[in-house]
This record gives C-alpha cells, structure tokens and sequence, in this order.
C-alpha cells in the first residue's frame, strides 16, 4: 500500500493549509476585485473595502472596455495569439523527427548531439539574442525581406529555443514504446518514414500535448522575446502591460483589468488541461 | 484579426513546409544505395533541429561571446578589445551590488521553494483526497502567471503612498494596522529586504511546480518503510527526515537544480518592479539594460558572458545525471 492511501485524515495539515492557500490565493483574487471596481473606489481604498463595507461600492466593467480598446489591449490580444500559435505548433513536427531519430536509429554521435541538447535545456536565451537580431537585420539588408520586427521572428526564435525541451519530452515518452512493435514494422517492410508516420506519431500524441501545453504558456507569457522580435509595432499583452505599468495615470483598476485579460488564458489552459500538464511535468520537464 | 489569419495561415503553410522538407530529404536518400542509406538515414531525422539549433543557439551564443572581447562602432564595425569590457562592467558601481543580489536570489529562492512545496506536499497528503485536489489547484495556478501579470499581482500588495494619503496596498494597510507608517517598500535596502519583496514574486509563483514533483515523489514511497518506522516507535517526524527525505531525495535535487536555473535567470520581475533601481538589480537585467537602454553592447555582452559561465556548472551537472539515468534504464 502507498504512503497516501488508509491514513488517517489530520485536521492540523488541513488548517495549515487553509491558511498557506489564503496567502497563495489573495494576490489573484485582489487583483481580479480591483479589475472590477470603479475607477474613483480604486485609487482611494484597498480591495478588501468591498468585504468591510459591501454596500456602498461602486462596481464598473468599464475597466475592461477602456483598456481593450483605448489601451490597445485587444489588439495585443490578437497579437500574443499570432506569436503563440505559430510557435507552439511549428516546432511539434521538427522536435518528434528528431526524438525518433534519437529514440530508434542507432547512429555515430548519437550520445554526443543527444548530451549538448541535454546541455541546452538550461543555457539562457540572453546568450542568443544579440547576434541573432543581428543575423535578423543583415538577411534583410541583403534581401529585402524584414524579418525583425514581424511575427515570424518571434516564431523561429521560439521554435528554435523550445527544441531542447520539446526531445527530451518526447523522447523520454517514445522510450516507452515497446521496441517488438518497432521491430515487427520493419520486418513487414515498414520504411522508418512510415513508422514514423503511422506508428510512431501517433502514439505519441499525449506527450506532444504536453509539450505544447507547456510551449502555449511559455511563449503568451514570454517579455523578452517579444519585446527583442516583434516589438511595439504589434505589441504582445505582456508588452502593452509592462508600458501601461509604467503609466500610472491610467489607474489601479485600468491596469488590473488588463493584467486579468492576460492571465485568463493561460488559466483557461490550466484548468481545463490540468492532466497532460501535471503529466508533462511529471515525465521531466525542465526549463 | 487579419494578424490571426496570418498567424493560421503561417502555422498551416508551416506545417506544410516541414512535412515536404522531410518527405523531399527522404525521398532524396532513397535513391541512394542500401548501404549509404541506413548510414545518412539517421541525420535526416535529425539534421533540420540540429541546423536550427546550431544556428538560432549555439553559434549566436559563441558570436556573444567574442561580442564580450570587441568594441562595436555605430557602424557596426568590431574591435579587439579584450578584456576591456569586463574591466568596464567590474568598475560600474552597482556590479558588487548585483553580484550579492545574484547571489541572494540562488542561496535563498531554491531553498524556500522546495521547502514550502515539502510542506505543501506533506500536508497535502494527510487531508483526503477532495480537499488535496482542491489545495494544488490553489497553490500551483500562479506557475501559468506570466512574470508581468505576477508583477501587477504584487504591486497591488507592496503599493505606497505617502503619509495622509490613501493606501491602497495590502502591505502597508497591515502595516499601519498594526502601528506603522506607511513604508515605500522597495526602497528599504537595509538587509537587502527589497531583494527579498522580490523573491517572493517568484516562490510565490513556483512553489506550486515543486509541491507537485515532490507530491508524486512523496506517494510513491513505499508504505512498509514507513510501517517499519512506526514499529519501531519513530515518531510523524522522523518518519518524514528519516524515511520519507532520503527516498525522495532525488527528486528533491531536481527540483532545487531546476528552480536554482530560473533563479540565475531572473529578470522580467526586476524588470517589471523595481527596473532594477533601489540595488535590486541582476546580472540578465544588467544585459537588457546595458543592451537595450545605453546600446552598450560589449558590457551587454560582458554579463550575458558571465551568466553562461555561471550556468555551465550546472549544465555540465545536468549532462552527467542524465547519463547517469541513461545507463541505469
């Protein structure tokens, strides 16, 4: 039997974490009571007011109205989803190619590139960044075509920087895959191509959904790069946020609306993909 | 909304694309005779991420750190400059400062996050499993917060206004509560402690990855080591140091090496609370700042420098336990 079946219920670790949960949960629901508040209310009294007088409060969702449409938050909605999407599905193919490479082909090297992706899961993105702008501005001096300062940049840096994560998830899931049913493909002829495709792939699918879980919050969360690639043409939420923070005469419940417009993503993928997510995270993720 | 169909169109042409390069490559080397294909075969598997490895990370990476031994000029042009760069960075007035900040944040934050998520994990385990449900749920969902939104989260707590005024921070509201005046909380820098207002922010946010990696360990330990202890008299304590501790001590390492990385790292929470001002400063906000505000690249890249090295350590750590894993499967 495991440790956490047949014991006994404690009243005491319930009450610790009653109160750890109220310390973890406060700054959340603080934020999301001072996103609806009145603009006046706000600026003059603390959140937890509409607990001590719950009468005399003036709620107002223009909050939200104001910031997405004045602030531009609805458009660095759109635009935080035009980076995310791209760059949580494109490196899906590219990262499960090599996992099965590293997983069932047998090749010189194999141990050495497997050890510097290992390696590469923790060498910071800051290192990059410089000369790959640079590498960026050159291709379009040369060619015409403008990278920077578009989507597209963002998407290959992200792509790129999520490989080393992406194998070592995918790989460690395809390693459970027994080897007979590998072997029984090829004796029926199968090229790797087609068990790659057919049965590979496939099976695969609960780890790739884990993987792009996590590349979904990284990269609608991501500052950095958004800020280095994209830029303020078409700012991200992260981006636009960060600028109104600076601005306080946009108000306490301006800036809360806006910060809530940004997390509610992430929180809907959370809670409703609760599972693969653990999941991933359980089967070694790192970053 | 056209930026979303672009994006659509984009993840579609991409798909697309990445499906026809492999199919070509394969195509490709099954023309070649049996022998040269099983041996090229492999690295069409691979090629295409170790080319966009090497050149969107490790050649970038090497290019920044010959940037950290040259000048650049407006024009764009390099210089050899050795170790000038570093010799520049060492003489700025904060680079003590952030040193001991750096530090702070890689003795303090790993520690307290793999403690709490110990405890929370303990605790957890002992309250039914409704309830335990519930409790993670609570305490991981700031892990999908973005640094900026937990950065708006904290200012709403540490907020200050002068004396007279309106407080509308749930810090100093306590604070006056309890017979205070209101405090401008980050700019105490007696004992670093608006450093540690900051790492707050970032167990706040990661205690929840470490409860659930611990949890899983912590239900994993087999029940008659425990009966054991408990025939023997140990008492709930040293049933958790001396049993439970070492059999998930492994990943108890994880985590801390894991949450230690994030910690070396940090910067959009200094970025986005104190711009680094009041001596809170770290190395990676050092580099955004050198870079991007003063367009001072070599400094820039004097910090990104020492932060790799900083990190190598840890990488070449993280390289020799896998191998280790690898060997025992």
């Amino acid at each position: 039997m495991s440790y956490s079946k047949g014991k006994t219920k404690s009243r005491g670790s319930f009450v610790v974490l009653v109160i750890l949960a109220a310390f973890w949960l406060i700054p959340t629901v603080g934020l999301f009571i001072t996103s609806l508040r009145a603009k006046g209310e706000a600026q003059t009294s603390g959140w937890w007011d509409v607990f001590l007088n719950p009468f005399s409060q003036d709620w107002d969702l223009s909050s939200y109205t104001t910031v997405l449409t004045e602030n531009k938050l609805g458009a660095s909605f759109i635009s935080s989803l035009a980076v995310t999407i791209p760059a949580t599905v494109l490196p899906l193919l590219f990262a499960a190619y090599a996992a099965f490479g590293f997983t069932f082909l047998k090749f010189r090297g194999r141990e050495f590139f497997f050890s510097v992706i290992i390696g590469l899961l923790v060498v910071p993105i800051q290192g990059a960044l410089v000369p790959v702008l640079k590498m960026f501005i050159s291709f379009t001096d040369k060619t015409g075509i403008e990278i920077s300062g578009q989507y597209a940049a963002a998407w290959f840096v992200h792509s790129a920087f999520a490989m080393p994560l992406a194998i070592y998830i995918l790989r460690n899931y395809m390693m459970t895959i027994p080897n007979a049913l590998i072997e029984a493909a090829r004796v029926d002829g199968a090229s790797n191509f087609t068990i790659f495709w057919r049965l590979v792939l496939p099976i695969s699918v609960p780890a790739l959904a884990s993987f792009a879980i996590f590349q979904f919050l990284w990269v609608w969360n991501d500052y950095l790069i958004a800020f280095v690639f994209v830029g303020n043409e078409r700012p991200v939420l992260t981006y636009t946020l960060l600028a109104m923070l600076g601005q306080y005469g946009e108000g306490w419940q301006a800036v809360a609306a806006g910060s809530f417009i940004s997390l509610s993503v992430p929180l809907l993928v959370f809670f409703t993909l609760q599972r693969y997510f653990i999941r991933g995270l359980t089967s070694g993720a790192v970053k | 909304m056209k930026d979303l169909l672009t994006a659509l169109q984009a993840v579609i042409a991409g798909i697309a694309i990445t499906a026809l390069i492999y199919w070509l490559l394969n195509l490709l080397i099954h023309r070649f005779p049996e022998k040269i294909k099983k041996k090229v075969e492999p690295y069409v598997f691979i090629g295409p991420v170790l080319f966009l490895i090497g050149a969107f990370i490790v050649i970038p990476t090497l290019q920044s750190i010959r940037l950290s031994f040259m000048e650049e000029e407006i024009d764009g042009s390099t210089t050899w400059v050795g170790l000038q760069n570093f010799k520049d960075l060492f003489a700025e007035e904060y680079f003590p400062k952030m040193v001991v900040n750096n530090l702070m944040w890689i003795a303090i934050v790993p520690f307290l996050t793999v403690s709490i998520g110990l405890a929370i994990a303990q605790f957890a385990n002992n309250v039914g499993a409704r309830s335990e449900k519930i409790f993670k749920s609570i305490f991981f969902m700031p892990m999908t917060i973005s640094f900026v939104s937990a950065a708006v989260i904290w200012r709403y707590i540490y907020a200050y206004a002068p004396e007279g005024q309106d407080q509308v921070g749930l810090l100093n509201n306590i604070w006056i509560k309890l017979g205070g005046s209101p405090q401008a909380w980050f700019q105490i820098e007696t004992f670093k402690f608006n450093n540690l207002l900051l790492m707050v922010i970032l167990i706040w946010l990661s205690a929840g990855y470490s409860m659930v990696l611990l949890s899983a360990a912590i239900k994993s330990v087999p029940e008659d080591t425990l009966e054991a202890g408990r025939v023997d008299g140990a008492n709930t304590g040293q049933i958790f140091f001396k049993i439970v501790l070492p059999q998930i001590w492994p990943t108890v390492i994880a985590v801390f090496i894991t949450v230690l990385i994030g910690a070396m790292k940090i910067f959009d929470i200094v970025l986005a609370m104190t711009g680094g001002n009041y001596n809170t400063t770290v190395l990676a906000q050092t580099f955004y700042l050198e870079y991007f505000s003063y367009g001072n690249t070599g400094k820039a890249m004097a910090a990104v420098v020492i932060l790799i090295l900083a990190i190598i350590p840890v990488m070449f750590y993280q390289v020799r336990h896998y191998r280790k894993f690898e060997a025992a499967r």
